[in-house]
């Protein structure tokens, strides 16, 4: 492999994502999955087609779903004889999925391909506590009957129960929102502040649904036409209305309003060479640039848990020779506003950017017209592997109407203290 | 198509035959449709007709090559596919006559299903009284004819035009076809033009074709119609409508375009998908369309304004753009879909009828416009009558149940026998049909 070419965003599709137990509640990973796919078949044109590869994933996996994406690949109206495999790298899933299938073009190695994500927080797989599976696997391991007798006579009632998936980390046994009031307190993030963001978030969905931006984005599932979290009436009364479900005393600051709640949806985007998309009449919307990663060590407790893009952005802007203030477009994944906050605070803070990035200046402030202008997971919730996607097609069609030369940044925090930033530019 | 007539089932059947036989009731049958590889017509077809019969000589060759075995002489047994009787060289009442000789014996014996077929001459074009009423009557022929038919078997007119006899084709071949096989009682005008070339099986292949409303419906069988016909279809609706018009795209390998019609940049968007997707737009239906029914007097300005704008507000704004230079190729077709309603008028359906008379106005407009005629755009309209869809399937028992019945074939019409004749009238070999407005009603008694 010699040299390398530009992959383009072609286009993308989603499902409404719907609040846990509510329009999905029945519907499956592969269910939702597929949706999102047959859109992004249906809206290019693709039924019959082979491509290159499809890669997706979803945080919360059944073990039936060990092939969930060809399982979705064979469901849709794709050739069958296109390949496919999951990934999963938490809430970052669906972005470097992108950035897989981007690398793939730009290798050669294919010419087209989906990236996606789907999660569901209603159809949790469900497993029976630790000790109990144990004696089930040895009951079906025995073979004599004096063996089984025993196997038997081993379970008790009290090991009967179910544990269902919890968002916690599990080296520190913290949810995800008490490891982010523990971050929004070190860069003092204040509630109104918080708020504030929410209410943008809420009012940028609501507006960017009003003018038909989601008309090429979006194709309604199982009734739901929008997300059902979002809240366009929403005001800074009803959210500070509010009270706090993490942090303690005075630093208890986040809210059910100003965190993402669990929700169900699916993802996809379509991506292709330039000589693909030519010859499928596509026009690309944008060239996927670069993708970077990052991980901080959130256990000893050197950073906060979600903190990791705060350093994964600055590397990938020195590989391209950008600054903080290059870009006509950011998208920074909302998993709290306190996230968003924290990070836009560090970046501008000297002693993080010295101490921790190793930069001689802060990175400095960012045009806040400029975030999350059509929404982001704040309103529109945040199936955690579907968010990827979500985010790559919506900037990518944000790019396309900006024109030429516009530039934008995305920026998704993952457990485990993870960090997935790519940045697109118009096509 | 789900949706049962169980009725027509019934008298089908042994005791059903016997008892709607010996109470007179109707007497509906099962109608013969388009599968692909059965023949054109179930049987031979009788030619006849007075004079030279100019037009049969220049469809003959056609017809033949199209599938049908053509008899001059009425056989002395067996059934018939149908009858041609051609009537263009008729000057007088009295040559009249001819076709009383030819049809009147033939009428007992044709088959199930079997089609009738006049040809005859635009009255308009007439140079004498005598002449124009001769061409006239055909026209009262074959409505008797319609409703004196059993069995499924069908009447329709065709006008040729002096020295364009052949252009007529692909309309008789489509009148003998079973994708007729709701269109009866009907006139249809072909203008000028070369002698159509017969289709085979996929006459719109290479050709890009746009439906809107296809989510569901009438719109989702065009669609499948057309790409069943060879073309790529471009499948557009309301966004709220997204998950079933993806469906549809898939299944017949076209594109989803979410968009509302009525938004005032929809024509410019559609056009720019065909365009850049496909590289162009050949064919155009304008299929989208709303009730809001109420009473006139209990209707407000919003319900009326929303179904004038879809029907009709929609269609004239998107064809702004489509019908522009650089819009739908030369030799385009616009194929628009207006209603029974807007024939005949229906209670409770005022805003509905405007606009589905409109779009009856719209086609005569289009049709008479130098600059479209000079590209070779046609442009037609079908008018369907009672059509089995889940929204006629919501109507209340007995009020379904006479617009299913009062029609000749006795039953209500499938969206497929839309979407034939929409396909019939996106062809090429139809550039002389222009100006039609095309009832797929099985001759309804409404607004006859």
């Amino acid at each position: 492999m010699t040299s390398t070419r530009r992959a383009a965003v072609l286009g993308g599709n989603r499902i409404p994502f719907a609040r846990q137990f509510g329009a999905y509640a029945e519907a499956s990973n592969q269910d939702m999955l597929t949706a999102a796919l047959e859109g992004l078949v249906a809206r290019h044109g693709l039924a019959g087609e082979r491509l290159g590869e499809v890669v997706a994933g979803a945080v919360i996996k059944h073990s039936r779903d060990f092939n969930l994406t060809r399982e979705a690949v064979l469901g849709s109206s794709l050739a069958p004889t296109t390949p496919a495999f999951d990934v999963t790298q938490a809430c970052g899933t669906g972005l470097e999925a992108a950035i897989l299938v981007a690398n793939k073009i730009a290798l050669g190695q294919v010419d087209s391909g989906i990236a996606g994500g789907v999660d569901s927080a209603s159809d949790a797989p469900v497993v029976v506590p630790e000790k109990l599976r144990r004696k089930l696997l040895r009951l079906s391991r025995a073979r004599s009957s004096a063996e089984k007798a025993k196997a038997v006579a081993a379970f008790r009632p009290t090991d009967v129960g179910v544990s269902v998936p919890a968002n916690t980390e599990p080296r520190t046994g913290l949810s995800m929102g008490e490891h982010m009031a523990v971050t929004a307190a070190r860069w003092g993030v204040t509630r109104e502040d918080q708020d504030a963001l929410a209410l943008a978030s809420h009012h940028n969905l609501a507006a960017a649904y009003d003018r038909g931006f989601f008309d090429d984005l979006l194709t309604p599932y199982l009734g739901l036409t929008r997300d059902q979290n979002l809240r366009p009436d929403t005001s800074m009364d009803k959210l500070g209305s509010l009270k706090p479900v993490f942090g303690t005393g005075e630093g208890a600051t986040m809210t059910a309003g100003n965190s993402t709640p669990l929700t169900d949806g699916a993802s996809a985007v379509l991506l292709g060479s330039e000589e693909w998309a030519a010859e499928h009449g596509l026009t690309p919307l944008a060239w996927f640039v670069d993708g970077e990663t990052a991980a901080v060590d959130y256990v000893s407790g050197d950073e906060g848990l979600l903190m990791a893009p705060a350093y994964a952005v600055p590397r990938m802007l020195a590989r391209n020779g950008l600054s903080l203030q290059d870009f006509d477009f950011y998208e920074i994944h909302e998993a709290f506003a306190s996230t968003v906050l924290s990070t836009l605070a560090a970046w501008q803070d000297e002693e993080f950017c010295r101490e921790r990035l190793g930069l001689d200046a802060p990175l400095g402030a960012i045009d806040r017209s400029r975030l999350n202008v059509t929404g982001s997971s704040l309103a529109a919730g945040h199936p955690f592997a579907a968010t990827g996607g979500r985010i790559v097609a919506t900037l990518a069609t944000l790019l396309h109407e900006k024109g030429p030369g516009s530039r934008g940044l995305v920026s998704i925090c993952a457990a485990g203290g993870q960090g997935v930033v790519a940045i697109l530019e118009a096509a | 198509m789900a949706h049962q007539d169980g009725y027509t089932a019934f008298v089908s059947s042994g005791l059903g035959r016997r008892l709607a036989s010996s109470l007179g009731l109707p007497q509906p049958v099962p109608l013969r449709r388009q599968v692909p590889g059965r023949p054109l017509v179930d049987g031979p077809v009788l030619v006849g007709g007075h004079g030279d019969t100019p037009a049969l000589t220049a469809l003959r060759d056609g017809l033949t090559a199209a599938g049908a075995t053509l008899l001059d002489e009425l056989p002395g047994s067996g059934r018939l596919g149908g009858v041609v009787v051609d009537l263009s060289a008729a000057d007088d009442p009295a040559d009249l006559e001819s076709l009383r000789a030819t049809l009147g014996p033939a009428l007992k014996r044709l088959g199930r299903c079997a089609r009738v077929v006049v040809v005859g001459r635009d009255p308009a074009l007439a140079t004498s009284p005598a002449q124009r009423a001769a061409r006239r009557a055909l026209e009262g022929i074959t409505r008797s004819v319609g409703k004196e038919l059993r069995a499924g078997a069908t009447a329709n007119l065709v006008l040729v035009t002096d020295g364009s006899e052949g252009a007529a084709l692909g309309t008789v071949e489509f009148l003998l076809s079973a994708r007729s096989a709701y269109v009866d009682a009907q006139v249809v005008r072909v203008g000028a033009g070369e002698a159509s070339r017969p289709g085979g099986d996929r006459p719109l292949d290479g050709k890009v074709a746009l439906v809107t409303g296809a989510a569901r419906g009438i719109g989702a069988e065009i669609a499948r119609t057309l790409a069943r016909d060879g073309a790529t279809v471009v499948c557009v609706d309301v966004p709220s409508a997204g998950a079933a018009l993806a469906a549809v795209a898939n299944q017949v390998g076209g594109t989803a375009l979410q968009v509302d019609v009525t938004a005032p940049d929809a024509g410019r968007r559609i056009l720019g998908h065909a365009t850049t997707r496909h590289g162009g737009l050949d064919v155009v239906v304008h299929n989208a369309g709303i009730t809001r029914d109420k009473l006139l007097a209990n209707t407000d300005a919003d319900r009326w304004a929303g179904v004038l704008d879809v029907n009709l507000g929609a269609v004239l704004r998107m064809n702004e753009a489509f019908l522009a230079k650089g819009g739908l190729r030369n030799g385009g077709h616009v194929v628009l879909v207006s209603s029974i309603a807007g024939i005949a008028g229906n209670r409770g359906q005022s805003s509905y009828a405007a606009s589905k008379a409109g779009v009856i106005g719209l086609v005569d407009a289009y049709a008479g416009d130098p600059g479209l005629r000079r590209r070779g755009i046609t442009v037609n309209a079908v008018a369907p009558g009672f059509i089995e869809t889940e929204m006629t399937a919501r109507i209340p028992f007995a009020t379904r149940e006479l617009g299913r019945r009062l029609n000749s074939l006795s039953q209500g019409g499938l969206p497929v026998d839309v979407a034939e004749t929409i396909a019939y009238l996106a062809c090429d070999a139809q550039s002389a049909v222009t100006g039609n407005v095309v009832r797929v009603c099985g001759q309804s008694l409404l607004g006859a």
